[in-house]
């Protein structure tokens, strides 16, 4: 019931929300002009950028690359030096210069994977300046690049009077980030900020709290209590996909998630975006079944994956049998919400590339692992903002290659034909995730002692596979219990990172500027359309398939034998 | 079609000792490592046999046990061997298919015309382009050009098998001659068009033959994903040792590689180049020698078919098909005397005529009389009966005079019948006797029987038809009606094909046409596809990319079902190969750690006798696979007219639900076959 609520909470909020993106991307006319068009021209004049000259693919990637060097120049300074400069009222030292690589290229990718707990090793600046701007601007850095996409696979924006083969406009880089920034994402973190502080959350510049226990006599005889400007990182955390939180433990502390409306508030922001940026797809291409096609896809994996979570977790843990009665999972969960809405938010925030936590998915049933750890493999189930969406276009491709050939005739979406070169860059894709999450997580297993498991065997392999899995996919949770924070995992999880950013946006960029560029055939009775239910089966097989069948023996080794092992009373 | 006269039984689906032997012989060849790396999927297949080879040699050696990585070794060899084979068969083939067309002209001598006008008697062989050489009747052409003196018929049947001789004339658009075909009637002097080597026949020969073979498009780009998937494979099977370590599991290398086969898309890997091959083999069959296999694959994405009329929608003479009788004449009576008329008449439209009436009932014998020919002064023909009944019928303008001459009256319905006709598009041919005006015969050009179906099945496969005509838009428009045809292009000039080809092309369709004129080359090498005829002329031939033996404009429906065709199989092969994938997971990775982890034991859903049995069933069907799909990648996926969304859906059905299913049923009869065996 309430997993219902939350869906159709997010889907009802994201249809307007999408539909007020493509006017703001496609840079038509709106009465918000008044408003934002002075503090965008004042952006630009600072940026010195011209709003309306029009980048090809190669232009627009490198506009990409280079505002993601400058940003991660600047935020990996702040946290070197977070000590010596301002609002540091509890005096945080400077960071370790792994952990400080390893932050910054985890906020820069939309990851937020966290090998540091936010209150103890960051400063009010660093937390605001280097962590709070990242999380803010690259979502918007994948919205850009999606709408970058979007516009090539119909021909950029100068189809009209392009010949073919020549380059096509995909926009302007600076005025897709101004835009997105300052018109979509800002004002829904604004109304999201308010309505969190009104729940509870803090949103202060004062130093932590001490308290003093009720109980002190117990051992513990004074409490400190950090605190800060939370809200507004709260908001960003959950609208931006991004995940980071201000606290170690994340939304599972009462402070960032303090009640059920706070909490089905920010189960609702994870895949809000994500699922406005499907309606906006659909009008940036102009065809409505479009967005219906990706709406089908993406929910039939969802629906899948979210059923098998919450399931499992209404199986008890096996850790605890005999032990407690047969009641559902509790273990390393908020007594306050529970299995149902761990399992959702568990599900969720792995579909959505989000990686917020409001439970430990470590001590999750094996079936719940199983599914989170999927759906951050096939990562475009809702997925990233932006990115969710490339990755769906990817699958789509493939799809549309081998079924195209199926129908006879050179493989085309949108009238633009796939060829070697779309193939072979695809191809470069395919290959890179289990290069590096297999071979990472074969290298990190074979030697233990960089590792630090706190799990042997089956669930030990789920930690490590899950962190790279969890890096790549851009997400960020954390299956918990490896020893974090140590050279090992700050500079292999930075290279993951990186690859399962950077390429995963590049590339789809590629494709489609060499797609724009096409002769475009108009559709008929022969071609093959994308928007049709055979064509959405198609791709669901292909999905599976792809992601799925290249992880089955890892996710044997560890999920699912961790599974059949727990099932079967007979283990070694 | 009237193709397979000629062709030595190499041709027909089966194949003979010799060409079997060949096949064997060249599968064993291709094991080369440098012929092998041409693709990539089946080359990982060979390595992973050496590798297993040494295993069991390391291990016959130091007398551990063997039988079983030596039965992987045998298994993984066979399949390559497989592979090979299916290549080898398809490129045997399409030599068989090309030698018998190219014996015809081997041991030619050529009477060479020098500058002076003298002769040289010199090999074919010897000939270049450019020469001039002198046939008689009764003399074999030896090489393919065209004729610049004299006009002679010759018959082709040792190339297309059609026995009809064929006229052929200088500097007209029926010019081309084939090396091989022979003069019947007169001397001709032809010009010989290519090299040695360069003719069309072997450039053919050049596509069906592997190592020469370039990759097509299509084909490039799937090599591309198979060696992606490849690749993705070998990280799963390469990372496994590390991580099954972890958790306590130990994976034997040959088990690994056993996976690792399993896993790879060796099923449309080992069958891809014979597909490529049997598309070119399948043009050959029909008589369409193809410059390229990118043409033929092209073929199959054509949106505009663009066709002349005359001679490939309608039959080109007029017929008659209506009498309309006028005044009071009775059907009968028109119709007899239309008969009479024309019994002795020796033109096409004259035996139309007859048949026409005899089809409608007509048992009346000639009765002798003088034929009246018809002369351009006369304007018409008839019958002068000893008896005194004369009989006449010819152009309208032409009989009214005639008429007038003789004070008959002109019935009102005369002038309505015929106009009637002209704006169908027909010829009204006005009947009269001595005595009266009898009625009109109409005349006109007949669409040939099963065009309309023909463009039906293209209109549902989202081809659209184009007919050119250089008619009047009015006849043109009732035809095009009459074929079925989406569009018509009426008093078009050569100009105008071009520049409606290039229309085309700019709104993103791909166009094929049909040509043999010189005038038509430059269309014909616009077009994305240019069926050139045989009979055409050497300008022609070497704009299109396409030249069919037959000379038979409706090919051009036969090539986009080719190259659809080759489109297809590859993907319902490749379809095939991954949907396999998930049963022999099922099989393999329970096997690999039965020993160590038994509680995967509950994923042997198939229920396998063994651990060894499940690796060695499921490499047996791998295996065994490729020779059981060659008749399929040989022959092709059936296209049916329908349209994409249907063709897909039933490609998915067959090649991907039955790809997932077939194994499970496959691999799990193998092992009750091979458990007993191993069981020991």
């Amino acid at each position: 019931m309430e997993i219902l609520i939350a869906f159709g909470l997010a889907i009802l909020l994201a249809w307007p929300l999408g539909r007020y993106m493509a006017v703001v991307m496609q840079g038509r006319a709106s009465r918000l002009d008044i408003v934002f068009a002075p503090v965008e021209r004042l952006i630009y004049r600072w940026l010195r950028v011209d709003p309306a000259r029009g980048m090809d693919w190669r232009s627009y990637a490198a506009a990409f690359l280079g505002s993601n060097v400058a940003l991660f120049v600047l935020a990996f300074t702040v946290f070197m030096t977070q000590a010596w400069l301002p609002l540091n009222p509890d005096g945080v030292p400077n960071m370790s210069w792994h952990t400080a690589l390893h932050t910054t290229m985890s906020f820069l990718t939309n990851t937020d994977q966290q090998h540091y707990s936010g209150q103890a090793q960051l400063s009010y600046l660093a937390q605001m300046t280097g962590i709070v701007t990242l999380q803010m601007l690259s979502p918007v850095m994948g919205l850009a690049a999606l709408v970058a996409v979007l516009r090539g696979i119909v021909g950029g924006l100068n189809v009209a009077q392009a010949r073919e083969g020549e380059p096509r406009d995909l926009g302007n880089y600076w005025a897709d980030m101004t835009r997105a920034t300052l018109r979509i994402l800002l004002p829904l973190c604004l109304v999201l900020s308010l309505a969190l502080t009104w729940q509870g959350v803090p949103a202060t510049f004062g130093g932590a709290h001490h308290a003093v226990p009720v109980d002190s006599a117990a051992g513990m005889a004074s409490q400190t209590i950090p605190v800060g400007p939370v809200s507004p990182m709260v908001a960003i955390k959950q609208l931006g996909t991004n995940g980071g939180g201000w606290y170690g433990p994340n939304s599972a502390v009462p402070l960032e998630n303090p009640t059920p409306l706070s909490n089905l508030l920010e189960v609702v922001s994870i895949p809000l975006l994500p699922m406005a940026c499907i309606f906006m797809a659909g009008a940036f291409v102009g065809r409505r079944r479009f967005t219906a096609l990706i709406f089908a896809v993406m929910g039939t994996l969802c629906i899948a994956l979210t059923t098998l979570a919450v399931t499992s977790e209404q199986h008890p843990n096996a850790a605890a049998h005999g032990i407690v009665a047969d009641a559902p999972n509790m273990e390393g969960k908020e007594q306050r919400l529970g299995p149902v809405d761990s399992a959702l938010w568990a599900a969720l925030t792995t579909q959505v590339n989000n990686g917020s936590v409001n439970a430990m998915h470590d001590s999750m049933n094996p079936g719940t692992g199983l599914a989170t750890m999927s759906a951050m493999l096939i990562n475009m189930v809702w997925g990233g903002i932006g990115c969710g969406l490339l990755g769906f276009l990817i699958y789509m491709w493939i799809t549309a290659f081998v079924c195209g050939l199926m129908t006879g005739r050179t493989p085309e979406v949108f009238g633009r034909k796939l060829e070697t070169r779309e193939i072979k860059l695809l191809s470069a894709l395919l290959v890179l995730q289990p290069i590096v999450l297999l071979g990472l997580t074969a290298i990190a297993l074979s030697v233990p002692s960089i590792t630090g498991n706190s799990n042997p065997a089956f669930h030990g392999l789920s930690q490590v596979f899950y962190e790279y899995t969890s890096a790549y996919a851009n997400n960020g949770s954390g299956f918990a219990g490896l020893s974090s924070g140590t050279v090992w995992w700050d500079m292999s999880c930075f290279v993951v990172l990186a690859l399962g950013r950077f390429p995963a946006i590049l590339i789809p960029l590629a494709v489609a500027g060499s797609l724009a560029a096409k002769r475009a055939a108009p559709a008929g009775n022969g071609t093959l359309r994308v928007e049709t239910p055979t064509f959405g089966f198609a791709m669901l097989a292909v999905i599976v398939l792809f992601a799925l069948l290249s992880f089955m023996p890892v996710l044997v080794l560890g999920p699912i034998g961790e599974w059949l092992s727990l099932a079967a009373p007979s283990i070694r | 079609m009237n193709s397979s006269v000629s062709q030595s039984a190499a041709t027909r689906g089966t194949l003979d000792a010799t060409a079997l032997r060949e096949a064997v012989i060249g599968s064993v060849a291709k094991l080369a490592p440098r012929a092998a790396a041409r693709n990539p999927v089946m080359f990982t297949v060979s390595v992973g046999t050496v590798i297993c080879a040494a295993f069991t040699v390391h291990a016959a050696f130091t007398a551990q046990p063997f039988g079983f990585s030596a039965a992987v070794t045998l298994i993984l060899l066979l399949t390559v061997l497989f592979a090979n084979f299916a290549e080898a068969v398809a490129e045997a083939r399409g030599r068989g298919q090309a030698q018998s067309l190219r014996s015809t002209r081997a041991e030619l001598s050529a009477r060479r015309v020098r500058a002076d006008g003298g002769e040289d008697i010199v090999p074919a062989t010897q000939l270049r382009r450019g020469d001039r050489v002198r046939v008689s009747a009764g003399e074999a052409i030896p090489a393919d050009g065209d004729v610049v003196e004299g006009v002679a018929s010759i018959n082709e049947a040792a190339v297309t098998g059609e026995s009809a001789p064929v006229l052929r004339e200088a500097g007209t658009d029926r010019s081309g001659v084939i090396g091989g075909t022979w003069v019947l009637s007169d001397v001709i002097v032809v010009e010989v068009a290519t090299d040695p080597g360069d003719s069309f026949l072997d450039r053919m020969i050049a596509l069906v033959e592997g190592a020469s073979r370039q990759k097509t498009p299509n084909e490039l780009a799937l090599t591309v994903l198979l060696s992606a998937l490849t690749i993705v494979f070998l990280a799963v099977v390469a990372t496994l040792p590390g991580q099954a370590a972890f958790v306590g599991a130990k994976a034997d290398v040959v088990l690994l590689i056993a996976l690792l086969v399993c896993l790879i898309p060796t099923t449309i890997g080992g069958l891809l180049p014979a597909i490529g091959i049997a598309g070119m083999n399948r043009a050959l069959k029909a008589n369409i020698i193809a410059k390229s296999g990118k043409a033929v694959e092209v073929a199959g994405d054509i949106d505009v078919l663009l066709l002349d009329k005359t001679g490939t929608i309608t039959h080109g003479d007029r017929r008659a098909t209506v009498f309309v009788p006028v005044g009071d004449v009775r059907d009968v009576e028109l119709r007899d005397a239309a008969l009479l008329a024309s019994l002795a008449d020796p033109t096409p439209e004259g035996k139309s005529i007859v048949q026409l009436a005899r089809e409608r009932g007509s048992v009346i014998e000639g009765r002798g009389g003088e034929f009246v020919p018809f002369t351009a002064q006369t304007r018409m023909s008839g019958v002068d009966f000893p008896d005194g009944r004369v009989l006449r019928k010819g152009s309208s303008d032409a009989m009214h005079t005639w008429a007038s001459a003789r004070a008959m009256v002109i019935p009102g319905d005369l002038s309505t019948a015929v106009e009637r006709i002209a704006r169908a598009g027909g010829t009204p041919l006005v009947v009269a006797d001595d005595r009266r005006l009898l009625g009109v015969i109409a005349l006109s050009d007949v669409v040939k029987h099963g065009v309309r179906e023909r463009f039906a099945q293209l209109r549902a496969m989202g081809v659209r038809t184009v007919m050119i005509t250089g008619d009047n838009p009015l006849t043109a428009a009732a035809i095009a009606a009459e074929a079925g045809v989406d569009d018509f292009m009426a008093e078009a000039r050569p100009e105008d094909k071009l520049q409606r080809i290039r229309d085309e092309q700019t709104g993103g369709r791909m166009v094929a046409m049909v040509g043999d004129g010189t005038n038509d080359a430059p269309a014909l090498a616009q077009a994305d596809i240019g069926l050139a005829m045989n009979s055409g002329t050497q300008a022609a031939r070497e704009a299109g990319n396409m030249v069919d033996l037959d000379s038979d404009p409706t090919k051009l429906l036969a090539v986009v079902e080719i190259g659809k065709q080759l489109l297809i199989t590859r993907g319902a092969l490749t379809t095939f190969s991954l949907a396999n994938d998930v049963a022999k997971y099922f099989a393999i990775i329970p096997a690999i750690f039965a020993g160590s982890i038994p509680a995967l034991g509950a994923l042997n859903l198939m229920h396998l006798a063994s651990p060894t049995s499940a690796v060695l069933s499921a490499l047996v069907f791998n295996a065994l696979i490729i020779p059981a799909l060659i008749p399929l990648a040989l022959r092709g996926v059936r296209v049916r007219p329908m349209s994409a969304e249907a063709l897909l859906r039933r490609n998915l059905l067959i090649y991907g639900a039955g790809g997932v299913v077939l194994p499970f049923i496959a691999i799990k009869a193998i092992d009750l076959l091979l458990s007993p065996l191993l069981g020991a």
